[in-house]
Parts: C-alpha cells; structure tokens; sequence
C-alpha cells in the first residue's frame, strides 16, 4: 500500500470561526494505481491534496505513506519525504523562468545532494523520457504550455518517486496538449508509477482507471454503475 | 553550496541595474574606507622614508644625559668612559639585529679652524671614523678613495671631505692631493664622499630631529681615528652608529647597542650614558596622531556602510516577495528550511562582496584621484582591502539575515498559492 489516509478531518480556524474542510476523509491507494480525485473549486480537494504531499497536516486523522506515518514528523523529515517519495505536478508549472528545462529538471536532485555530472545524466535521462532531449537548453519562455508541463512532469520524476502527485495538471493546457499528456501519465503509469491526480474535469478524470468524488469535504469512491450513467446520459458529463 | 554561489551570480546579472543600485551603498562606504585607509598608508610612508631614510636603518648612540648631547668642547673627559672596545664591538655585532657597527670621535668646530690657502669654513664638523664608517652609513665615493689601512697603521694625515666642506674650501677647484689645515695641522684630502639623496633624513618638519642631527654646520671633514690624538686628546670616548637587520628592528637594535656599551661604563654613577635614538618610536607617535584623526573619517564612512547594508536588507525582502512561488515550488519538491536559508544568505553575501569588491576598485580609483589632485601620497594595502571584502560578505550575511529567515518559514500551501 502506497498511500493510507483514514478518517481525516481538517478544519480551518479564522478569526472564532471553524470552517471545516475535510470530513471523514479515507483514501487507500495501491501501488500502480492510478487515482483521479474529482470535485469543483472549494470541495476541499487542493487541501486533500496538500496532506497527501505532506505540505500541510490533517487536524484529526491518521496517514501513513508507503507504510510509514508521516503525521508524527517534523518539518525537516516532511521536507526529506517530499524529496524522495514524491513528485509534484502543478496547474501552472512553477518552472523557475529564468533557468533553463535541464536546470529546472536538475533542481530536486541538488537537494537530495546529487553530484554534478550524475546530476545532468540523470535530468536528460527524465527529460528524454517526456520527449524533450532536443530542448534542454531552452528556457520556460521558450517553450509551449504542454512542453513546459511536460517539464514539470520530469522534474518530479527525476527523484524516481513512489507517487506522482497531480494538482490539475492540464488545467492551463489546450485540449491538444491535454490529450498528450495524459498519454504520457498513462505510459507512465504502465511502467509502475503510481499517479494520484486532482481535477475538476470529468474529461480528464475519466482517464484515470480509478475515480473518487469530493464534494463539501466528503469524499465517495465512483462505481463503475455512476460511470455507465454518466456515459448513457450523453459523453462523459 | 558552489550551487548556490552559481545561482546567486545568476540572480544578480539578470537584474543588473537593481543589484549595481543595491551595492551602491557598499561600493560607497568601502570605496571610501580604501581611500582613507591607502592615504593614511601613503601619509605613514612618506613619513617612515623621510624619519627613518628608506633602507639604511642607522640608529647613533650617542653620549649624552638627559636629552642633551655630550659635548667635548668642555675640555675633561667624561670620568670612567673610554673609546669602545673590540670585545664591546663584537657584543654588538653578535645581536641578531644588529648588521654592522661603527664607532667614531667627533667635534663640532664653530669657530674657524679648518682653512684652505685663504678660505675658512666658519663652522665644520669634524670625525675620527673607523674603517666600517662609510659603509655603514652608506656614503659613496665621488672622486678619490676613504681611508685605507695602511692610513691607520701609519696615522696618516688625510682628510676625506663631504661635498659642503669641498665647495666651501676650495670653490670649485679640484681638492684632490691639496692640503687643507686643521688647526694649523696640514692634511691632505683624498676623497670627495656623498650620502645618497634617498638616505638623507629629511626631518626639517620635526623640530626634535634638527637638534639631534648634526648636519647644520657648514660641512663634514672626516679623519682616520688613528689621528684624532694629533688634534685633540688620546682615548676620547666614542659615539657608536649601528646599522639594524631591518628598519623594524631599528629600535630594539638601538637600545640594546646602549645598553652594551652602557654596561662597559666602568663608575657607578656615569656622567653621561649612551643613548639610543629611537626614529622609529618618534615616527609610531607621530603616526598615531595622524590616524586619530582618520579614525574619525572611518566612522563616517562605516555609516555609509550602515545604510548600504541596509538597503541590501530592503531589496532582498522585496526579492523574497517577490520570489514567494519559487520558495514554495522549491520546498514543495522537498528542499528543507535550512537549504532555502542558505540560498537566500549566501545570494546577500555575494552581493555585498561583489558590492566589496568594486567598492576596493573604486577606492583604488579614488585615492589615486586624490593623489593626482592634491598630492598627498597613497600606498594601497592590500591587506586591507580583503578585510572589506570579507567585512561587506559580512555584511550581507547580517543584513541578509532578516529577509533569508523570512524566506525559509514561508509556508509553501500559502506561497504556492500566491501568485
């Protein structure tokens, strides 16, 4: 089992009022598998999120990742468990601009004290496997929106992480660039990554081979009946 | 680390004109401390060469009670003081800062005793010299030769003369082979001597030095020590001239050289002692009179340093705002606090050391400028230009501090977020 949330419950506290978030949230996910976490904008799914990548912790609950707890860390073994048992992919890339796709693919194996030369191999090795070996040197600017993501996507998997986290990874891609990389999560999935991704498109959501819906902080596992009706009712609405 | 000092390059070339304004303040404060510091530097130089002479480092022990110079004219010999002795010399030779020793007798004459045909030196200052005299005190030849030893052996009744007593002899016919008169002794000059120039104590500005130099009467009549006794007494006490290792070691050697020759004193309670002239003391306090004053100025400067730091405290806080998603981003794949801290110290170092450097460069530039326009003489120390380097890596660690810790306990949900 890579991922084990139980019963977690995350309020958020402004200002005498407690705006609960996530309630009774339990979520297991094999190794391989490959989740797409469901819901609109305010369900809580960016705060699930983030306890799953160990940015933010649960008020009530436990989580325990690739068999291990990780509530009962400390920021400095939090930081170490993102470096090497997860990989981030985000809605707007978060590439640092100024540096170059083999300097921004190079970036997490600097933490984890990788040396310079096996650093470089390394990060053409990831950037090749996205398809992106002629583009090294370019920069973000100089590169399309679902090349840049496809950036992302070998930044995270550089460190080779147990679990690649997705936080609505086409969401500023155009419906081409879209379909190609969910391709590429697809592939990669075949090869034992295991995906988790958040989204708020039933399209994208639909690729995943497993699907969960959240909405108001609760979480539901979607059965293969809803998809039938989904898909009777006309498309994948 | 080097990660990191690459980085920080990379951060400040590519805003050029903010990271020149941010080490303005730096450039300014250290640029104006080099030029403080060189011009001090150059000050104390031109000082030392004109106190001490650059490269002879002579020290005289001279006879002497309290601050005044024992003065032969008043007939008796002092009681229980006698002309050095060999086993004295080699005393003093054997000091390790000691290079070379000389002992000689000398008068002061101010009446007109030494004549040339009709002309008379109304004042001259005559000495009995050893064979070490003109080496140690470095005097060339011009023409003719110094004393030989077939002179001391023979008491030889030559005069070597320095160029003063030439012209005012013999008005610029040649001396060479003439007879001069001594107190109506005859001798005959057989060299012309001159101290080079870069020797030469320069002291006029210190009114203590002109006392003790002897160089104001009218010119400088040298003897073989051997014939001293034909024009005055038998077994006159010496003065001593010890040349030192090296200009540093001018007053050690100085003091130690009187206290040898002090103890050689055979009465208890001596008349007159030996005494060292200490230049080198005389030049320290001279020096630190100076760089009172220039202490002052540095302060000054230091709170130039001041604001510069802290408008490197200012933009980097603009920068980590600036730069909020790409703390998150970073923390986000796993970069800890302590690796976030140090990117943003060292990215302040850099930056003020850069500030640093040009700011020795411009310091370099300016202290030069004054020379040219007001003449004061500059001497750049090298040694203190590192120190301002590290001192403004200091300061960017300092300042730097505030906005670094800021940066680590950025929350990266928050950072992320904030776009």
């Amino acid at each position: 089992m890579v991922l084990k949330l139980d019963h977690i419950y995350k309020d958020y506290i402004t200002q005498r009022l407690v705006v609960p978030v996530l309630h009774d949230v339990s979520l297991h996910v094999e190794e391989g598998e490959y989740v797409a976490i469901m819901g609109p904008s305010g369900s809580g799914k960016s705060t699930l999120m983030n306890i799953i990548g160990c940015l933010d912790r649960p008020t009530k609950g436990t989580y325990e990742l690739n068999g291990e707890n990780v509530l009962n860390k400390d920021d400095k073994a939090m930081a170490d468990i993102r470096l090497n048992n997860l990989g981030f992919v985000f809605q707007n890339f978060e590439l640092l601009a100024r540096q170059t796709a083999l300097d921004n693919v190079e970036l997490p194996l600097i933490y984890a004290g990788v040396k310079k030369r096996e650093r470089a191999e390394r990060a053409k090795e990831a950037l090749a496997r996205v398809g992106l070996e002629e583009r090294m040197s370019f920069t973000p600017a100089q590169l399309s929106g679902g090349q840049k993501q496809r950036v992302a996507i070998a930044r995270a998997m550089v460190n080779h992480p147990r679990l690649l986290l997705a936080d609505e990874p086409t969401g500023a891609l155009d419906s081409r660039s879209s379909t190609a990389l969910m391709k590429l999560f697809e592939e990669l999935n075949q090869e034992g990554v295991t995906i988790v991704m958040i989204t708020h498109s039933p399209e994208i959501a639909s690729c995943a081979k497993r699907v969960c819906n959240i909405f108001d902080g609760v979480l539901t596992e979607r059965t293969d009946a809803d998809r039938t009706r989904i898909e009777a009712a006309g498309g994948r609405r | 680390m080097l990660e990191n000092i690459r980085l920080a390059f990379h951060g400040i070339l590519s805003h050029k004109l903010r990271s020149l304004l941010t080490m303005l303040g730096i450039i300014i404060g250290i640029g104006s401390i080099i030029a403080i510091v060189s011009t001090i530097q150059g000050t104390n130089d031109q000082l030392r060469e004109q106190l001490i002479g650059s490269g002879n480092n002579t020290v005289k022990v001279t006879l002497g009670s309290g601050g005044d110079a024992y003065d032969m004219d008043m007939g008796s010999k002092p009681e229980g003081i006698y002309p050095v002795s060999d086993s004295t010399i080699r005393k003093i030779l054997a000091l390790d800062t000691v290079e070379n020793v000389t002992c000689y007798t000398n008068r002061v004459l101010w009446d007109t005793a030494v004549y040339y045909i009709g002309n008379g030196m109304s004042t001259s200052n005559i000495s009995g010299v050893d064979d070490q005299y003109f080496n140690t005190l470095g005097y060339k030849v011009k023409t003719g030769r110094t004393f030989l030893q077939s002179d001391y052996d023979i008491f030889s009744k030559v005069a070597v003369l320095d160029q003063n007593a030439a012209d005012a002899l013999f008005k610029g016919s040649n001396p060479l082979g003439k007879t001069i008169e001594i107190y109506k002794k005859p001798f005959v000059v057989v060299g012309i001597v001159y101290e080079p120039s870069s020797f030469e104590r320069d002291i006029e500005d210190i009114e203590d030095y002109q006392l003790m130099n002897d160089d104001d009467s009218n010119g400088q009549i040298f003897i073989p020590k051997a014939t001293w006794p034909v024009l005055f007494q038998y077994d006159e006490p010496e003065n001593v001239i010890v040349k030192a290792v090296s200009t540093d070691d001018m007053t050690k050697a100085g003091q130690r050289t009187a206290k040898i020759l002090n103890d050689a004193i055979t009465v208890e309670q001596p008349q007159v002692t030996y005494q060292a002239e200490d230049l080198l003391g005389d030049l320290k306090n001279q020096q630190k009179m100076q760089n009172a004053t220039n202490v002052q100025l540095m302060w000054i400067a230091g709170i130039s340093l001041l604001v510069g730091g802290i408008g490197v405290m200012n933009i980097m806080l603009v920068s980590v705002t600036e730069r909020t998603s790409e703390i998150g981003l970073k923390k986000a794949i796993g970069a800890r606090k302590s690796s976030i801290l140090a990117q943003f110290l060292t990215e302040a170092a850099v930056l003020t050391s850069l500030g640093g450097l040009l700011g020795v460069v411009a310091g370099v530039v300016m202290s030069r400028i004054i020379n040219i326009m007001t003449g004061i003489p500059v001497g750049i120390n090298w040694g203190a230009a590192i120190i301002a380097v590290l001192f403004s890596m200091a300061i960017g660690i300092l300042f730097g501090l505030l906005p670094s810790v800021q940066a680590s306990n950025l929350d990266p949900i928050d950072a992320l977020r904030r776009e």
